[in-house]
């Protein structure tokens, strides 16, 4: 497959990255030694459920923790610089530069009170220090470019007056302005229609076989990443139970969390031949009160003594399909 | 069996439902009638004792509209709903009360559905309390009754919604509902806010009450998945219509509108790959402005001039299952590989 | 291997100790800033109820032969032009003063949070009647508002009384209108509804617990500006008459010997300023326990 890629250095590799955070109710650890490394034109897709720390780790790449957490361990390197040694300058010119961020919420993410244009070409310009008439050509360039019908109209009007999809296509079209090396996504189909989401997700498709721009995709859904990814990670409780090729993933599991979370989504291929689905048992983690050893083990039907005991590492290096679980074949 | 039970419980005939925008000050001078937006136009459908019917449709299609309808939260402006055979629109405010009881609402959000200041046992126990179903030492057994049948361990009775998870907390609102011992449970989204294998057990707990208690269901979901999971029929919306109606495995896995063809094809599935192309170009219409003919032709892919003109009639493909499309294009297994 | 595995593990938990003390010390400046407020208040509070047996006894005890004293172990803040100890006419006139703060905000709280809470639960006319007569109220400026309804009711402590309540329940019904409106939206309040609660019992019940949070905190403040109001309408010569001590007047009487005998007005003027400061730090600290109640973060 596309393992060779592997072997170049890497555009942005993630070690030992941890981060936590402490409020009244004590400390979590959202994100726990998360090792992923990232070569350039590729696909990597974070699965996993609310609170497993996909977000965070997505965040804590541009330095963007939110307080009270912060990254305790570990360091994310930028085709081989150190994030966090950065001074403020240097991140400020990565950010929305070279990496780019959408999100799931495209409402919030753009300003009620200016139009699209000016949102557009204020990017271009402080960013890239275009001249406003060209900023202006290249706003309707890149308008038209996310499948925006009739964009000199569009650059006159304000966020409310665009259905969500719309404002989704604008965001993206704010953050491939300046051609970033990577797009970070959270979530960013969430909040649409299935036949948004589609289309969203086409949209991402053909700019990165254009551009050779890499995505991080996370998400909840595990389908969405299937279908996106090339490589997948599976994250529980701020750990990476799994990664490797998104086909060897999620069609040959070998952690019971992923195995848990695959068999608990209903399939529409089923369809009126399905007894009762298989949910995973117990409650979603508390993550101020961890088990000791695996994090999955209150919760997993594998559980052995052992479990109690240790918590595992990944047990394959990068590109092999390694889990964190130390009962599996 | 007599013969009221041959009867759908619920019957609901050609329901329209109208909001009105706001009257601009140049629409006056005009002598304009306010823009109007069409929630539901014409929706019929029937639900059967110990069914669960899943309704299905983009944001904006009618879907929630339909079941704020059938309880009167909106007062509808056409049709009519019968239920149990009594005309829900005519009855007054004490039979109204009656039939809310026997049909319950589940939200989306079990984070907003329930009063953060309320502990689990009060919000329980309450509203049984207010009809007059049990006094206070029946409403202690009842809290221990409905906590043991969604599932929840006695001990978070004492507990306020805030120490619980999203999970837990919609089993809290479900057994709020069941505490008015429903005929019918309306679940609106009450899934989608869950995680995976929460939403798992979720939808479990609702096809072992609809076994066990020989409750209905009306599901609106946007998550095909789900729906084809639970529901034996399924409604398909689009912009206040519905535009395909049958047994779920024959819509499902035989659908004869294009409509519901391009949401099986657009939703992410592990089993298949993506298309390259999206199942569905544009975005559903304002329904300030409903087109002519077809309401789906101008997203559709197989219109021929009839569509532009003419409102589909319905046609029954096959026995029970109808579809309203001028075209009804043929597909092959939608859910079987792509490339 | 197992010495980056050791280095690690001590980062790590340093990095948690940190944090966690991080946390420590900002739960406990929230805290402290509440016990604070409460204890500025409770000390002039305990300190105005007591002020007769720990021998402040008359507030309007004249002594010609010591006027105009500066602060000493005797007279601890000094003593006017007609001999009268400073500090017994603080803790008699905080009596007056902090009674009026209290039951004028509760007063208006409570009415202002009732009509705003039915205005915005019931809306239509009933609500475009009590939001005119808030807008009204509101346009005017609150002082000059206060002013005229004071003069035509009368000078003295009941004029002020009626006067700042006129006016202060029109905040607290904007406050509570606004936050009955995004919680009609909520869906527990929908599900009261579908639940077939009567109206009574969904907003008694359902809805004012959850707008007394912000009315409070509110309050704290309001408390202060009542209070402040009182003084300013005494120092006008509207609010409390002579020779009742009361906080305003004292200050007003003292305006004369600014030059000579300046602890007259400074001294209760700090008063003044430290209990308000006491009842914003109460004020803070509620906003963050109370907070802490219906918020989560994660």
């Amino acid at each position: 497959m596309k393992h060779e890629v592997f072997s170049e250095t890497p555009l942005l590799e993630i070690q030992d990255l941890t981060v936590g955070f402490a409020d009244r109710r004590g400390f979590l650890m959202a994100a726990n030694r998360v090792n992923l490394r990232l070569p350039k034109n590729y696909t990597l897709g974070v699965v996993g459920e609310s609170g497993c720390g996909k977000s965070v780790t997505l965040r804590s790449l541009l330095g963007l923790v939110p307080y009270p957490g912060e990254v305790i361990a570990g360091s994310i390197l930028w085709m081989g610089q150190d994030i966090q040694k950065m001074s403020k300058k240097e991140l400020e010119r990565i950010r929305g530069k070279e990496i780019s961020m959408i999100f799931q919420d495209p409402t919030s993410c753009l300003n009620p009170v200016f139009s699209i244009g000016d949102q557009i070409t204020e990017m271009l310009r402080v960013k890239l220090k275009m001249q406003r008439h060209k900023a202006f050509d290249r706003a309707i360039e890149l308008l038209a470019h996310v499948g925006i019908s009739s964009p000199e109209r569009r650059l006159t009007e304000y966020p409310h007056q665009l259905s969500g999809g719309m404002r989704q296509r604008v965001m993206i079209a704010i953050a491939i302005a300046s051609q970033p090396k990577l797009l970070l996504a959270d979530e960013p189909t969430t909040a649409l229609d299935v036949t948004i989401q589609d289309q969203i997700l086409n949209l991402l498709a053909n700019i990165r076989e254009e551009t050779g721009m890499s995505m991080i995709l996370v998400s909840h859904d595990v389908g969405v990443v299937a279908q996106n990814a090339d490589y997948v990670a599976v994250m529980y409780a701020g750990q990476i139970m799994e990664r490797g090729n998104a086909q060897d993933v999620l069609h040959n599991p070998r952690h019971p969390y992923t195995r848990g979370l695959l068999n608990a989504i209903p399939k529409i291929e089923q369809v009126g031949q399905s007894g009762p689905l298989e949910p995973i048992p117990g409650q979603p983690p508390n993550l101020t009160e961890l088990p000791p050893g695996c994090p999955f083990q209150p919760r997993c039907p594998y559980v052995k003594d052992d479990c109690t005991k240790v918590s595992m590492e990944l047990d394959r290096p990068e590109p092999e399909h390694g889990t964190a679980c130390c009962f599996v074949e | 069996m007599d013969t009221l039970n041959d009867k759908p419980l619920l019957e609901v005939n050609n329901l329209s439902k109208y909001f009105h925008g706001k009257q601009t000050v140049l629409n006056r001078l005009m002598k304009k009638p306010p823009p109007k937006l069409v929630a539901l136009d014409g929706v019929t459908l029937n639900l059967n004792r110990n069914e669960t019917l899943g309704l299905v449709g983009e944001s904006g299609s009618g879907k929630s509209t339909t079941a704020c309808c059938i309880i009167r939260l909106y007062e509808p402006d056409n049709g009519s709903i019968l239920y149990n055979g009594q005309d829900v629109l005519a009855a007054h405010a004490d039979e109204l009360r009656e039939i809310r009881r026997e049909v319950q609402l589940i939200y989306q959000d079990p984070y907003k559905s329930l009063n953060p200041r309320m502990t689990v046992r009060a919000t329980i126990s309450e509203p049984a309390k207010v009809h007059g179903l049990v006094d206070r030492a029946g409403g202690e057994k009842l809290v221990k009754n409905l906590l043991d049948r969604v599932g929840l361990p006695s001990t978070v009775a004492d507990l306020r919604p805030r120490a619980l998870s999203g999970g837990q907390r919609q089993r809290v609102a479900i057994a709020r509902a069941l505490s008015l011992r429903p005929k019918i449970i309306i679940a609106d989204e009450a899934v989608s806010a869950l995680d995976v294998s929460i939403q798992a057990q979720i939808l479990n707990l609702f096809e072992e009450l609809r076994r066990d208690l020989g409750l209905s269901m009306i599901l609106i979901a946007h998550q095909l998945s789900v729906v084809a999971h639970l529901s034996q029929n399924v409604a398909i919306m689009y912009l206040g219509r519905i535009v395909e109606i049958g047994s779920t495995s024959e819509v499902f896995l035989r659908p004869r509108h294009p409509y519901t063809a391009a949401l099986l094809k657009a939703h992410p599935s592990i089993e298949t790959s993506r298309c390259h192309t999206p199942a569905l170009t544009g975005e559903i219409p304002s329904p300030y402005s409903i087109p002519k003919g077809c309401r789906f032709n101008t997203r559709c892919k197989f219109t021929d001039a009839l569509c532009f003109e003419v409102d589909p009639p319905s046609t029954e493909v096959t026995p029970g299952h109808y579809a309203w499309c001028h075209v009804l294009p043929e597909y092959d297994k939608i859910t079987s590989k792509q490339s | 291997m197992t010495w980056i595995k050791e280095s690690y593990h001590r980062t790590i938990s340093e990095a948690i100790k940190r944090l966690r003390g991080r946390a420590k010390s900002e739960r406990r400046w929230s805290s402290m800033t509440l016990w604070l407020g409460v204890a500025i208040v409770g000390i002039m509070i305990i300190l105005s109820l007591s002020a007769g047996w720990i021998g402040f006894e008359n507030p309007n005890e004249q002594d010609l032969n010591a006027t105009l004293l500066r602060p000493s172990i005797e007279h601890p803040f000094g003593t006017d032009e007609l001999g009268r100890d400073i500090f017994t006419r603080i803790l008699h006139g905080a009596r007056i003063d902090l009674s009026f703060g209290l039951i004028t905000t509760y007063a208006s709280l409570i009415v202002g949070m009732l009509l705003g809470a039915l205005a915005g639960y019931f809306g239509g006319a009933f609500d475009t009647i009590v939001m005119r007569a808030v807008d009204t109220v509101i346009s005017f400026p609150y002082i000059v508002l206060i002013l005229a309804i004071a003069s035509v009711v009368g000078a003295g402590l009941f004029g002020a009384y009626i006067g700042v309540l006129a006016v202060s329940w029109a905040l607290y019904a904007r406050l509570s209108r606004g936050e009955m409106l995004v919680l009609r939206e909520m869906q527990y309040m929908m599900a009261a509804d579908t639940l077939g609660f009567p109206v009574r019992r969904i907003i008694f019940k359902h809805a004012i617990p959850n707008l007394l949070r912000s009315n409070l905190v509110f309050s704290m403040s309001d408390i202060v500006l009542n209070i402040l109001t009182l003084a300013a309408l005494s120092y006008l010569g509207l609010g409390v008459r002579p020779p009742t001590a009361e906080w305003g007047s004292i200050i007003a009487q003292g305006q004369k010997y600014l030059r000579t005998a300046w602890w007259i007005s400074t001294l209760p003027g700090i008063v003044v300023v430290f209990v308000g400061v006491g009842f914003a730090l109460i004020g803070d600290g509620l906003a963050d326990k109370l907070g802490e109640d219906v918020t989560g973060a994660f």
